[in-house]
């Protein structure tokens, strides 16, 4: 199959379905309801379960059943249904359940608005549910990058037996970009049948749960959970650096379709002959803050700037890789508004003085 | 004198288990009255259970099949998922009315519009048992509880759902009736009742629900005799018990 040309929230729905996904549950939202639209015509054509339910509380919950009944499942939303699902996040990790959730994020607080925004990025990487959980978050920044990390996100639900979550900003839902299917690898199958709830036959049954009144026995379990996310710091960090070969004098750190802009102003910095390059962390839960650190603490590096669609989110991650050791700045768009690369570039200036880089 | 004989045992369907209900709870003979059904039916071991939140959170610890544990009020939802991917399976929901009519309107009444092909077994106690004995939207007028202290006051806090009515008035073709258990009577009634929802279930006929009116002495501050009496005199007369809907009698159009 050649390349084709695919707006990102259909893409996404034809990842999940190359990555095996056996049912969806949803609730239109926008700007992300189109993946649900994708989803009524293409699950039935393999198989597949799709159901509209009544609300995220409810398509979120049937993703706890299906998953404790063995099936590959996935559900996608937006910000304002991405707090419902918050409830469903955290049973869903507790009861160690492997699932994908895709939060194509709009601007908020409240209802916000429809346009695109990284605003949800404390929710996805501190947790939009109750307790001491977590979830293995994915920030693609190009639709090649949201199909491949999609099915990615299959596999390490897997792998993990906790919940992964894809963010996107409403960009990547809405942009069209050539898209190859042809490299994709489906996740083998995981095998469930240590615990899934199927029938007993032929076995003792099986509880999925997670009421745990015993302090010890819920501590252990807390423990577990830590040892995962601890394996996940060692094993799933992923990044991208451009730009930092030999070290830049202002570092930018974006992720998401606001690193393509940072990219776009990087280019033209650099035709200018001003020393800047760009971080782009992509998993953002494990955060690469080794990574980063061995970037931003070489000598040459002397201004670390962070650009994003909120008013400081995953800058609150960067502060603690950093450590303090580096001027942090922010540059920040919201209510739905795109940084443009000038606007970056002013900023830049402003860092690197007249003598565009390096030779302060 | 003949070997004896095996009268009454208890279904392989239930656990060797001690209960942690109170004395005199019929949450225990319900257990029971589902236990023989899937016995009876040969359903247990193709059969998924999803517990509550509420008392009988913890019955997972005495129905002897596979069981997943919802959050408050989303066992429909739960059991939407897995009998949607195992359809050839068998799925019920065992819910308080807490669970079922507060937190949960939204799911239930969507599960069985939808004419998802699983069971609900709809314990109302007219309480909200397990925290404590607060109002539940079941609780009747005037009772009281810890958190109607001067009793149910209906205009404030309305009349108490009659759930399984409600449900029935819904178009999708479904199995709706109320029974209860306080007497050997009306245990026989709930008996016939829940064998008959889950026979529709293995007929993938529709979905299937059981109101059945259950005591709290505990939360009622009754004896488990007053207790008894209490639900002939009070729950009985308000709840209708009976077939609401069947799935063998479409509407007149
Ligand atoms: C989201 C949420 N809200 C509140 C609770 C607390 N809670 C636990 S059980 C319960 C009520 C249960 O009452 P009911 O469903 O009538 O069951 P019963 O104990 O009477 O059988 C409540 C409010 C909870 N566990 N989760
Ligand atoms: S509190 Fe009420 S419902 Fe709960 S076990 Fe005791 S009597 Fe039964
Ligand atoms: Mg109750």
């Amino acid at each position: 199959m050649p390349k084709k040309l695919m707006k990102g929230n259909e893409a996404i729905g034809e990842a999940a379905i190359v990555a095996g996904a056996q049912a969806y549950f949803c609730y239109p939202i926008t700007p992300q309801t189109e993946i649900a639209e994708y989803l009524a015509k293409r699950m039935p054509e393999v198989g597949g379960v799709f159901v509209q339910a009544e609300s995220e509380l409810a398509a979120s919950q049937m993703i706890f059943g299906a998953a404790a009944a063995g099936a590959r499942v996935f559900t996608t939303s937006s910000s304002p249904g991405i707090s419902l699902m918050g409830e469903a996040m955290s049973y869903i990790t507790a009861a160690e359940l492997p699932a994908v959730f895709i939060n194509i994020i709009r601007c908020g607080p409240g209802l916000g608005g429809i346009l695109p925004s990284q605003g949800d990025y404390l929710q996805a990487v501190k947790g939009a549910g109750h307790g001491d959980y977590k979830l293995l978050v994915l920030a693609p920044s190009t639709i090649q990058e949201a199909v491949d990390l999609t099915i990615e996100a299959f596999r390490l639900a897997d792998k993990y037996l906790n919940p992964v979550m894809l963010i996107g900003d409403g960009l990547i839902g809405q942009m069209m970009e050539p898209v190859d299917f042809e490299s994709c690898v489906k996740p083998p199958r995981l095998d469930c049948s240590a615990w899934a709830t199927t029938g007993c036959a032929g076995r003792e049954p099986h509880i999925v749960k997670t009421l745990f009144l015993d302090p010890n026995v819920l501590e252990e379990r807390n423990r577990r959970l830590k040892a995962k996310y601890e394996r996940m710091a060692r094993e799933e960090i992923r990044f991208e650096t451009y730009g930092c070969d030999p070290p830049p004098d202002l570092l930018f750190a974006a992720y998401g379709t606001t690193a393509r802009v940072v990219r776009t102003a990087v280019d033209r910095l650099r035709e200018e002959g001003a020393s800047v390059g760009l971080f782009r962390p992509i998993s953002v839960f494990p955060f690469p803050d080794d990574a980063l650190r061995q970037v931003a603490h070489q000598p040459q590096v002397h201004n670390v700037l962070v650009v994003e669609m909120s008013m400081g989110q995953m800058l609150e991650d960067v502060q603690s890789a950093l450590q303090g050791r580096r001027p942090l700045h922010f540059y920040g768009r919201g209510g739905g508004n795109v940084p443009a690369p000038e606007e970056l570039i002013d900023e830049a200036k402003k860092l690197l003085g007249n003598g565009h880089g390096g030779k302060k | 004198m003949s070997a004896p004989t095996t009268i009454f045992r208890r279904p392989e369907a239930l656990r060797d288990a001690f209960t942690h209900y109170c004395p005199g709870c019929t949450h225990g003979i319900i257990h029971r009255l589902v236990a023989e059904t899937l016995d009876e039916l040969g359903l247990r071991e193709r059969t998924i259970g999803i517990a509550p939140v509420g008392c009988s959170v913890l019955c997972y610890n005495y129905f002897n099949c596979d069981m997943q544990e919802a959050a408050h009020g989303r066992a429909p939802a739960l059991a939407t998922g897995v009998k949607r991917v195992l359809p050839d399976r068998i799925v019920f929901t065992y819910q308080g009315d807490g669970d079922l009519a507060s937190i949960g309107t939204a799911e239930i009444i969507h599960a069985a519009n939808r004419g998802e092909k699983f069971t609900t077994i709809f314990v109302n106690n007219a309480i909200y048992g397990m925290t404590g004995g607060q109002m539940a939207p079941t609780t009747m007028p005037n009772q009281v509880t810890t958190t109607c202290p001067r009793g149910r006051d209906v205009n404030t806090a309305g009349w108490p759902i009659p759930v399984a009515d409600v449900l029935a008035q819904l178009r999708t073709p479904a199995y709706i009736e109320r029974v209860a258990v306080h007497t050997p009577r009306y245990t026989v009634q709930a008996k016939r009742a829940i064998r008959q929802a889950f026979q529709y279930q293995a007929e993938n006929r529709c979905y299937s629900f059981v109101e059945v009116l259950s005591t709290c002495p505990t939360n009622w501050g009754k004896t488990p005799n007053e207790s008894v009496q209490w639900l002939e005199d009070v729950m009985v007369p308000y709840f209708k018990l009976g077939l609401k809907k069947s799935p063998d009698r479409p509407p007149v159009e």
